[in-house]
């Protein structure tokens, strides 16, 4: 309580490093448990967490909660909660503003909320951080994997999931399934997650096809519905006849591609129903395992880890089931490489690599595991793939 | 909103030959000024309380937890004005030359130049004192605010380009080009799955105001407000807009520079939104990035159509949007209503204001109350 009363009437300039500061000290003092008594900020409500009732969890969005991609996985991880006893409390279309701050707010106010879900990525730096500060005893998780130990307020988790290995036997499904030896990929921004993506999507077609390229076209930014159709469009007449994408919503996407015909393979959430006849795959999250994880262990008082990361062994990850079009050379295929990931046999990112430049990027009999941190600052595009950065 | 209504009551000859008396004059005014607009915002209500009961709600409960959410509580009010400081700054950048009788709707670019540039010469600026760093920030953000929007209207002025679709175009480039810079030239290496330029540093920020969490943006956007308002209501400029926008050809005939006044205004008008931008680089983000686009230049024109391109009828027409959009989550998590339901009620209130104003000055009560005269209508 005084932390807040206090950092309120400090000085501006020294506020959010006394504020940081005193959140720590009252930490390291008293572990907090998530569902210790409310924050003290001044307007407690009627209904804010009374101790013995339900946990309440609040959901934050960056765009619609339906839009068959990244929101709507993470609200299909939030329904999931619903069978363990805690209260939903969802927010969509929360811009990365001081409005996703104040949304946070509100709900740890108003709602009572005690364990929130912020679950953009630029939602992090410097709105949770903030907030976090603020609020040292609401629990705040967010996707992204930026936990820095010691600097990172410690009411704050992040998780994240290593996706390229969904995207990786998406690859080998196009691969074997592209007639013309051509793939289409449509990304957002050029930024290290969204290369990795579109690298390991090529690696696996080409390790069962190594005829294959890959076109890439970016459209600038997460949502961008028109562009991202001219984008296709033009893969298709490029010659593609398999695409996939890494936007925010892979619907317009997956749309077009069927309506001219072609393959598609899904990103973030299972897109079949867009198009029942050239949906091949798709790399999708499974964010209700990291959720109900979460969740149970902070209702029970349990310790939960800052930083949380996996892919198809930990169960972060998942394939949309196979469409009618996929062969069963193509089924087998990728089953084998998902089990060969799953088991961690097979490495993406290894030796002898190079970029589509013609660069060495990792040198023979070096293998870069999803944990090398290496992989985070990527910053190539594979050899195989038409596109420059 | 309702100062503006007086100036055009008092010069009213018909009023002076009937000798009302000026207080009561002023009096009408207030009242027509007040009740029209009052009313259409009770129209509104009502109409999106139907809405939202054919949706299956109760009105009653949407309408109490919407003041919760917007003034209910303590941290209510002040979320609210928090989401309306940046919507005094980019109504201004429609008002302003909404007053030439120009319809400019680019603030978001002009938002995001400002905002970009800011944050590129604060990286340069390393060492120097905050209150050096934030004045140099305000002036850059103001000039690239104000060149973008100066532009639409300078084409305006000599080429006769339509200063709507310039403005719009402008606003699609500012955004282009700032997104390249943040990418590129201006990336801070550090950042790597969320391009940014480098931070302003944490000295440099501003922080909330004394005794409050709403950062110093609201002050600069109420100072704002008002200082425009002497600008446009008050002054020889202001006066000179004004004749423009009712007429730019008596305007051109009676000796006004009617093209400087053009570039002028537009100018100012894009150096407010560009200070909106500096100050979400400098109060919120720390840096500039992608971010910094995020609707408030849009938002911006529905602030001041409904305020009547008042720069004083801004403010509270700001915290009215404000306090819904800070109540438009509590419907969202309560209800489980779609983020839509708030953009339905901002569609109802812009429709009904716009046609409230066929009312004004027409409702016979206030015109004799207002002349103190029988059956005049102005």
């Amino acid at each position: 309580m005084t932390i807040t009363r206090t950092a309120r009437y400090a000085s501006r300039r020294s506020l959010l490093c006394f504020s940081g500061a005193a959140a720590l000290a009252a930490l390291a003092c008293s572990k907090s448990t998530p569902e210790a008594a409310p924050t003290g900020s001044a307007s407690a409500t009627a209904d804010a967490a009374k101790p013995g009732s339900a946990l309440t969890v609040g959901f934050i969005y960056v765009g619609p909660k339906d839009d068959y991609g990244y929101n709507q996985a993470h609200a299909e991880g939030a329904k999931s909660l619903s069978a363990l006893g805690v209260k939903i409390r969802e927010e969509e279309k929360v811009p990365e503003t001081v409005d996703v701050q104040k949304t946070m707010e509100s709900m740890i106010n108003l709602d009572g909320a005690k364990l929130l879900f912020p679950t953009s990525f630029g939602y992090f730096e410097p709105h949770i951080l903030k907030m976090a500060e603020k609020y040292p005893d609401v629990v705040f998780l967010h996707c992204g994997g930026m936990y820095t130990e010691g600097k990172t307020p410690k009411n704050v988790g992040s998780y994240f999931g290593y996706i390229d290995e969904a995207q990786y036997v998406s690859g080998v499904v196009a691969g074997l399934t592209s007639k013309n030896n051509k793939l289409g990929f449509v990304a957002a921004k050029p930024i290290p997650q969204v290369l990795r993506n579109i690298n390991a999507f090529t690696l696996g077609a080409l390790s069962v096809n190594p005829k294959i390229t890959t076109s890439v076209i970016f459209t600038g930014d997460w949502s961008l519905p028109v562009k991202e159709a001219e984008a296709t469009n033009s893969l298709v007449d490029q010659g593609a006849d398999v695409v996939t994408c890494h936007v925010d919503s892979p619907k317009v996407v997956i749309e077009t591609a069927e309506k001219r015909g072609i393959y598609s393979t899904g990103y973030h959430a299972n897109q079949a129903t867009l198009a029942p006849k050239g949906y091949l795959t798709g790399a999708e999250w499974n964010w209700a395992a990291v959720y109900k994880d979460y969740v149970e262990k902070i209702k029970a008082g349990q310790p939960w880890q800052h930083l949380v990361r996996g892919g198809f062994k930990e169960g972060f990850v998942k394939m949309s089931p196979y469409g009618a079009a996929v062969s069963a050379e193509a089924k087998a295929k990728a089953d084998a490489a998902k089990e060969a990931l799953t088991t961690g046999k097979l490495v993406i990112f290894k030796g002898p690599l190079k970029d589509n430049a013609g660069k060495e990027i990792i040198a023979a009999g070096t293998e870069r595991g999803q944990t090398d941190i290496e992989l985070e600052k990527m910053s190539y595009l594979v050899a195989g793939v038409n596109g420059k950065l | 909103m309702t100062a503006s209504a007086v100036p055009g009551a008092m010069g009213d000859p018909e009023a002076e030959r009937a000798g009302a008396p000026a207080l009561l004059l002023r009096a009408g005014a207030f009242l027509d000024g007040l009740v029209v607009p009052t009313g259409a915002v009770l129209v509104s209500i009502l109409l999106f309380g139907a809405f939202v009961a054919l949706a299956g709600v109760s009105p009653i409960e949407v309408f109490a937890q919407m003041y919760r959410g917007a003034f209910g509580t303590w941290f209510s009010t002040q979320n609210s004005l928090q989401r309306a400081a940046p919507l005094m700054l980019t109504g201004l950048c429609t008002a302003l030359p909404a007053r030439l009788g120009l319809t400019v709707i680019g603030g978001e670019g002009a938002l995001y130049v400002g905002g970009v540039a800011a944050a590129a010469v604060a990286s340069q600026l390393g060492g120097s004192g905050p209150y050096l760093v934030l004045t140099i920030m305000a002036i850059t953000s103001m000039i690239f605010g104000g060149l973008w929007i100066g532009t639409a209207g300078l084409l305006r002025a000599k080429r006769g380009v339509n200063e709507t679709i310039s403005s719009l175009l402008l606003s699609y480039i500012g955004i282009a080009v700032s997104n390249h810079l943040i990418e590129g030239v201006l990336r801070d290496p550090q950042s790597l799955n969320k391009p940014s330029t480098l931070p302003i540093g944490e000295q440099n920020m501003l922080g909330p105001l004394p005794g409050l969490d709403v950062h110093y943006g609201l002050l600069y956007g109420i100072v704002a407000c008002l200082a425009c308002w002497l600008l446009m209501d008050h002054s020889v400029l202001g006066f000179a807009a004004r004749i423009v926008g009712g007429n730019p050809r008596a305007a051109r005939l009676s000796g006004l520079g009617v093209p400087r006044l053009l570039v002028t205004v537009c100018a100012i008008a894009g150096a407010m939104a560009g200070l909106a931008g500096m100050i979400e680089v400098a109060a919120v983000h720390g840096n500039a990035n992608a971010s910094l686009a995020a609707g408030y230049g849009y938002t911006g024109i529905l602030v001041a159509f409904l305020a009547r391109h008042s720069p004083l009828g801004i403010i509270p027409v700001a915290l009215i949007l404000g306090g819904i959009s800070a109540s438009g989550g509590l419907l969202q998590r309560m209800f489980t209503l779609p983020d839509a339901t708030v953009s339905v009620l901002q569609g109802i209130l812009f429709v009904v204001i716009l046609a409230s104003e066929t009312y004004r000055g027409k409702v016979d009560w206030f015109s004799r109350l207002a002349l103190g005269i029988k059956g005049a209508s102005t």
